[in-house]
């Protein structure tokens, strides 16, 4: 076997690589739609007057928190079908990444509604606005700002976890490289190209990322321009 | 088959899986602590050279995912002739990826001292080596320790990942058992109930007792 890198195993595998990118991105995206909407139903659960439903709603995010993503994809994949349900491994992937950092998403708008000051909810009290009205007019639209480089950051998160899908058999990025690299015997090249591929895509996200983080922060007034 | 005729055949495995996976946690730990305070502090070098090799290093494993980086150190560094055991590429692995994230945190840690501090450890004549060591290391605990802590309950999440490249884990010992049986929800449901124990009873309380005593050297806890 041939050692070093070898350019015109690359530019061959170049192709699939990039048409496995592109399930890789639909997969955080949609994964990440289903986390924002997950986000907001534990957020509701957390923010509801009865206290029975605000500590089971504390306990299962502090138990899909504390416990590994991978081990749930297993779960999922493998326990549903015992229950009768047979689900696709494209479903129960974006299923599970929805589940799991939905629980963190929640805790960013949490965040992010308890940093609207105070004083806007009574104002709003004194000028005798509905609740809804409140929320929808004075609160969202201060906390929505809050929120941006959290919810950006966990985008982020979704994008760099899901090779973790390869595991149960999901077609993206990484499992092309697997398979790339499994067929000819040779990982040097899958595997690096993977790992620029991504390079490519993340740090010029993450850059704009930290930049909305600046804007806010300018916004908000806790850092000087 | 109830639950507890499952226990009693399974779970010795699934406790073997779970001292490894400990060892895992505890050596990646350790390993990536000193990379965070190294690449945090060189982050912060006037040296330009020594900033630049920081920066490229954190935006590079924070860059990447943690998977990809296993695999790359586990099966393409045997091309380079550096064959590792799966345990010590896992550990590796984990500490490398993680040492980028703490070195940010320990970055921010120490701008976060106030710079009178600095300014008067620079009025009493200390050497910079000196100012750092005796003055800002100490004051940065209380500050690092609280997103260390979200950091380290990332990393036991994380540990499950070298099961991928055959270390014997909690999760490779869980993959095999549901394999041999097909009791899925058996072996999954104890290991993620195992990890959960492991952080909530474990880590978790360990992690708050040191963000007490870190608070209360600087004299800022209750007593």
């Amino acid at each position: 076997m041939e050692m070093g890198w070898r350019w015109d195993f690359a530019y061959e595998i170049l192709p699939k690589m990039l048409l496995a990118t592109f399930n890789t991105i639909i997969a955080a995206g949609v994964g990440y739609a289903i986390a924002l909407v997950v986000g907001l139903f534990f957020l509701l659960g957390q923010r509801t007057p009865f206290k029975i439903i605000n500590f089971i709603n504390r306990e299962i995010v502090e138990f899909i928190r504390s416990t590994p993503l991978l081990i749930q994809l297993f779960f999922v994949y493998f326990v549903l079908p015992q229950f009768g349900i047979t689900l696709s491994a494209w479903v129960c992937g974006m299923m599970t990444i929805g589940l799991h950092f939905g629980t963190y998403l929640s805790e960013v708008y949490r965040g992010a509604l308890e940093g609207v000051s105070k004083t806007q909810w009574e104002a709003c009290r004194a000028l005798n606005f509905s609740t809804i009205y409140t929320y929808r007019r004075i609160v969202l639209p201060q906390a929505f700002p809050i929120a941006i480089p959290g919810m950006g950051n966990y985008l982020l998160g979704i994008f760099k976890d899901t090779p973790l899908l390869s595991t149960i058999g999901v077609a993206e990025l990484f499992h092309a490289a697997t398979a790339v690299g499994g067929y000819n015997y040779r990982y040097l090249e899958p595997y690096t190209m993977v790992g620029i591929i991504f390079l490519i895509l993340s740090v010029p996200a993450a850059m704009w990322v930290r930049k909305l983080e600046r804007t806010v922060n300018v916004a908000q007034g806790k850092t000087k321009q | 088959m109830s639950y507890f005729a499952f226990l009693a055949e399974h779970g010795s495995t699934l406790l073997l899986g779970t001292v490894t996976t400990l060892k895992v946690l505890i050596c990646s730990m350790i390993l990536y602590v000193i990379i965070s305070m190294i690449f945090g502090l060189m982050r912060l070098s006037k040296n330009l050279v020594i900033q630049g090799i920081a920066t490229v290093y954190i935006e590079f494993f924070r860059g990447t995912s943690l998977l990809v980086q296993l695999f790359w150190v586990y099966y393409v560094l045997p091309f380079f002739g550096l064959s590792l055991e799966a345990f010590v590429a896992g550990v590796m692995a984990l500490g490398m990826n993680f040492g980028a994230y703490g070195a940010e945190i320990v970055r921010g840690g120490i701008l976060a001292v106030p710079k009178g501090q600095w300014e008067a450890a620079h009025a009493l004549n200390f050497s910079s080596a000196k100012r750092i060591k005796r003055i800002i290391i100490p004051q940065i605990f209380p500050i690092i320790l609280p997103p260390a802590a979200n950091l380290t309950v990332e990393l036991l999440k994380a540990t499950a990942l070298v099961a991928l490249v055959t270390v014997v884990d909690l999760t490779f010992e869980a993959k095999q058992i549901n394999a041999i049986t097909w009791l899925s929800a058996q072996c999954f449901g104890t290991a993620l109930l195992i990890y959960y124990i492991i952080a909530r009873f474990g880590l978790v309380p360990f992690l708050r007792w040191l963000e007490i005593l870190a608070a209360r050297k600087v004299g800022r806890g209750k007593a």
